[in-house]
Order: C-alpha cells, then structure tokens, then sequence
C-alpha cells in the first residue's frame, strides 16, 4: 500500500505526518509489514531532518538532454524549429542547447538528419536511501540548486519505490507543496492522498485546490487537519458538504512546535498525538476496505 | 521602481501575511503580484474587485484526430511521455501526460495530429480594497507551466506600475526553489526572505540563499515566529551573520496573524498594538534597504 501526504499550502504539517506515522507504524511489530518513507519533496526535503540513520547509498541522478556536436552539424537549423521549449538557439555559426529548458522529449536529437544532437546525462540531483532500523527505510531525492525542473526527479524516485517494494511494504511519501505537476507526479503511484490542511481561510482556500487536482487525477482522498483548535472551523464544513472524511485532527499544541522546531518527532512525547496518529492510520484501512 | 520579491523556500512560514501587511501599509506605493500561482491567497486578505480576466495560453497539447489515422504506432513510439495509448482501436492523447513537445506530430505520416494551443490558466488584474492594483493569477487544474505564468503576472505588474509610476512591485513568491521560484526572482532587484527558527526553517533558508546568490540579487531576511524556539532563531542569526545578509527584523509568534487571517484581515489592520508597530517599523526598514540599491 502507498499512502501520500500532500497539501496545497505548504507548512501545514506534511512532513510531521508523515515522520510521525512512518514511524509509529515501523514499531508495531504485530503489523508484518515494513515501512518505506518517501521525501519526494525534492526542492526543500526535510524529512531526513527528523530521522537518524545509517546511510546504505547515494546516487547521482541525472535526466537524458539534448548536446549539440559541432563536428556533425550541417546547421539546417531543424532542430531549433522542432524544439518547442526554446531550449535550442540557432546563432548561425553554433547552436546552444540550454538544459534547464530540454524537456527530454528527443524530438530534436531522433530527427536531426546528422545525428549532431545526442542525449546526454545531465546532473538533476541526488538520491540517498537510509535504514533506520530493520523496519523503517528512508529514501531522499535532493535537486541540485539551480536545477529548475523537479518532476523528472520526482520519477525517478517513483521508479526506485517501485523497485524497493513489494506487498509486504507500506510506502509512505511525503509529496512537495501546491497542486501542480511535481505533486501530481508525486501522488501518481499512491493507493490514498491525504491532504493536510490547516483550520484557516488560507488552508481551506489552498485544500479546495488540492482537492480539485486530485479528483482530476481520480484519487481517493482524505483530510488530516493539523494544529486543530485554531481559526475556524470552515474547513469541517467544506469536508462534510463535499464527502470528504476528515480521518485525524492534530492539535494545536505549544510543545509540539517547540519539538517540531528542535526537529524530533512527536509521538513518544505527546500521548494524544500519538493516538491521533493510530487513528489516522486506522481511518485509512477503513478507507481502503470500503474502496474494496 | 524597484522589485521587491518575498520568498521562503519552506511553505508556512508567514510569507503571506507578510506580503499583504506590506500591501496594506506601502498601499498607494506599489502594485502587488502573488506569483505563487499554484495556491495563490493574497486575494483572501486584500480582498480585490477583479477588473479584468484573461485566459492564459502556453504551450501545446497534441490531438490525434480519429480520420486519417492509420494505426502505424509511431506517434507512440516516438513519444517519451506515455502519454499516447490505445482505447478501443483510437489513439488517444491523455493531456495529463502530454508535455506538447510535437514530436509525434512530426513522425506522423498522414498528418493526422494537431498541435493545439493549451489553456494553462488564467490571470486577473484587480484592485484591491487599500486602492492598489494586484495581479493575480490561477493555474489550471493539473495544468504545466507555472513558470510561465509567474513570468506573465510580473510582466503584467511591471507594465502597471511603470503607467501608475509605482516605486515598488511587491511579489508573493512560491515556496520551494525550482521553475517557478526561479521565474519570481530572476531580475529583480530585492528579496525579503522568511524565515521560521526551526530545523526545516533553517534548512530551506540555505538553500534558498544559495539560489539567490547564484542570481546575484540583493537580501535581506526577517525570522517569524522567532520566539518559538531561541536556540533555533539564534542559529538561524548566525547563519545570516556568515553570509552577511542584512537581519530585517525578528517577529514573534501572535495568534493576532491567525485571528486577522480567520477574519480576512491583514494583521496590520486587526492588531492595534506591538504587532502593528513592528510590521510597520519592518516596511519602513525594506523600503530603505532597497532605496539604498
């Protein structure tokens, strides 16, 4: 089973969820399950900042982009009309390919009649897998600063957990902020997206979104609202007119920043977390046997 | 006119109460833009009367046309997206998928694919109820292109403040540091960063300024919340001590954000006291950062 956490807005607790019930569910020796955590949050990772492991590998990743051969090319300039990224600039007596516009998609390179644009690594980021314990695995995907393309780093990693796992694994993925492509390719594999929002105009105006996008990709969702207590409570009225289920309410609690900020995770510290968290996870099975 | 971008790298951490504060006190100063298109809020404080809307179209999706089609698979063979299956003998173009890169309508031998314009979302130019002009926009539903769209709300902004001779555009950027990050800042001439004093506040802090520095744009940074955790938010001083970035001003945690927000409030107008005072001591501190570029 894969579970991906998302959210519209960002700092609304993805991370801490995520952490959290990777965690609790890697102690429950009685479950015969194992836990990968996922950080495909591949702009700004924190998940790693919150959990202590031993490094097993790391790996650079890179993406196939076009690389102009000056000793083949004819400069019929087909290849700069093809592109429809810009990514080609045709200047007469050289042609530049500018890889953070490449798309990969090798229209330009497969129909080049010289075969002068072959496809090349290009540096995206980095993956690293950790094992916490005989139980609990962690795998990061870092992008390179500079890099602006983060979904073909996002695949990848999809790719990997598709390696990593079998039925004997839960899989849990703690997805970038906003509703466009690099969540959408986050959540592609994930069995239920759980959406984390927070009791607010702003949470409930960027859920409604994250909504939107995940009914487009038809996803079973469900609502998590953290640091419940505060603003209002619209956010339980859109989720009841809508069917959505709300699966957990987090509290608002002073000591759980105050842990979150030192970067440990809450469950052994705060009881009622920690029972919402068990909550959380028992809504989704219910969630999931309903599905069946 | 000067461009001042405020950005965070980690989502939460007040950027946009923030902004509209900004907004609220320097109204009759500048134009705003929330380039944060994929959940764009300011509209929620600032509360605008839309003027104008207009559809934005970016890139291009293939339509494979059911007349002509020979069933040879090379579109889906050419294809690097997956995006082209079979349902019941047609060919099929998921949108979802497609990144509009034309190559299958290249390969295709009878011509039977059409490249169509895609509507990648739409932008509005507003004015809000402090009397300044926002430029908005919302991206479509599992619409591409973001970077784009950032690039047209703050050409747009710079197009407005130049005929109402504004000195500053006030730009709501996206969290993280990818594509639309980057259409946000490249060109501008100041960035607010904000910043919260925990491990992932200071962790998406560094590498947001490594960003910045690789574009070589002036920064200043403000820490929120900065009493939540005083190790932390010491921490994070010293960080910015390091790489001589300017600290603006250190804000605590007040649940008077989150009662203005609730309200649909800039803290500014709902908080009479200490928090007003800061924000607008903060304002007056970013305008003389930036006049002095």
């Amino acid at each position: 089973m894969q579970i991906a956490i998302a959210s519209g807005k960002g700092g609304t607790g993805k991370t801490t969820l995520s952490v959290n019930l990777a965690t609790l569910l890697s102690r429950q020796v009685e479950r015969a399950f194992k836990v990968l955590l996922v950080d495909m949050d591949v702009e700004e990772p924190n998940s790693g900042l919150f959990l202590k492991g031993k490094l097993l590998r790391s790996e650079v990743k890179y993406r196939l982009v076009a690389d102009w051969d000056e000793k083949k090319c004819t400069f019929c300039k087909r290849c700069a009309n093809i592109c429809e990224f810009n990514a080609i600039a045709y200047l007469g007596i050289s042609v530049m390919v500018f890889p953070e516009l490449c798309h990969s998609c090798y229209a330009c390179s497969d129909l080049c009649p010289e075969d002068a644009l072959p496809m090349i690594p290009h540096r995206m980021g980095e993956m690293k897998e950790f094992k916490l314990n005989d139980r609990l695995y962690f795998l990061e995907s870092r992008l390179d600063i500079g890099v602006e393309q983060a979904t073909p780093l996002i695949e990848q990693s999809r790719k990997e957990i598709r390696k990593m796992v079998d039925d004997h694994w839960i899989t849990i993925i703690d997805a970038p902020p906003g509703t466009s492509c690099p969540v959408m390719e986050a959540v592609k594999d994930a069995d239920i997206v759980l959406l984390v929002t927070e009791p607010t105009p702003f949470g409930l105006h960027d859920l409604t979104l994250a909504v939107e996008t995940m009914r487009e990709l038809k996803k079973p969702i469900a609502v998590v609202i953290n640091k419940y207590g505060i603003g209002n409570n619209e956010v339980e009225k859109y989720c009841q007119k809508n069917r959505i289920p709300v699966i957990g309410k987090i509290p608002n609690l002073k000591e759980a920043a105050m842990l979150y900020s030192k970067g440990e995770t809450l469950i052994d510290a705060i009881p009622e977390i920690k029972v919402e968290i068990e909550n959380i996870y028992q809504g989704i099975i219910k969630l999931m046997e309903e599905k069946k | 006119m000067k461009e001042i971008v405020v950005l965070s790298g980690k989502g939460g951490t007040g950027k946009t109460s923030i902004t509209a504060s900004f907004a609220a006190l320097g109204a009759s100063q500048m134009v705003l833009a929330d380039c944060d298109v994929d959940a764009a809020d300011m509209h929620l404080l600032t509360a605008p009367e839309v003027l104008e809307t207009e559809d934005f179209y970016s890139g291009k999706e293939a339509f494979i046309k059911t007349e002509g089609c020979i069933h040879c698979y090379k579109c889906i063979k050419a294809c690097h997206y997956d995006a082209i299956s079979v349902i019941n003998g047609d060919f099929i173009v998921d949108p979802m998928e497609c990144e509009g890169c034309s190559y299958c309508f290249h390969v295709c031998p009878t011509h039977t694919i059409e490249m169509n314009a895609r509507l990648a979302g739409k932008f509005h130019i507003s004015k809000t109820r402090f009397g300044n002009t926002l430029v908005h926009a919302r991206l479509g539903i599992a619409a591409d292109n973001s970077g784009k769209l950032v690039t047209k709300v703050r050409d747009e902004a710079k197009r407005i403040a130049t005929e109402q001779q504004s000195d500053y555009i006030l730009v709501d950027a996206s969290p993280g540091i990818g594509c639309p990050v980057v259409a946000s800042l490249t060109g501008a001439h100041y960035v607010v960063l904000v910043t919260e004093p925990t491990v992932s506040g200071i962790h998406d802090l560094g590498r947001v300024y490594e960003l910045i520095e690789k574009l070589k744009i002036k920064t200043g940074c403000i820490i929120n919340k900065a009493d939540i955790n005083t190790d932390m938010a010491e921490k994070t001083k010293l960080f910015l001590k390091e790489k001589g970035i300017p600290l603006i001003a250190e804000l605590p945690y007040d649940i008077q954000f989150t009662k203005a927000i609730t309200l649909g409030k800039t803290v500014v107008e709902y908080d009479d006291g200490s928090i007003r005072d800061l924000l607008t001591e903060c304002w007056e501190k970013v305008k003389a950062l930036v006049d002095a570029i």
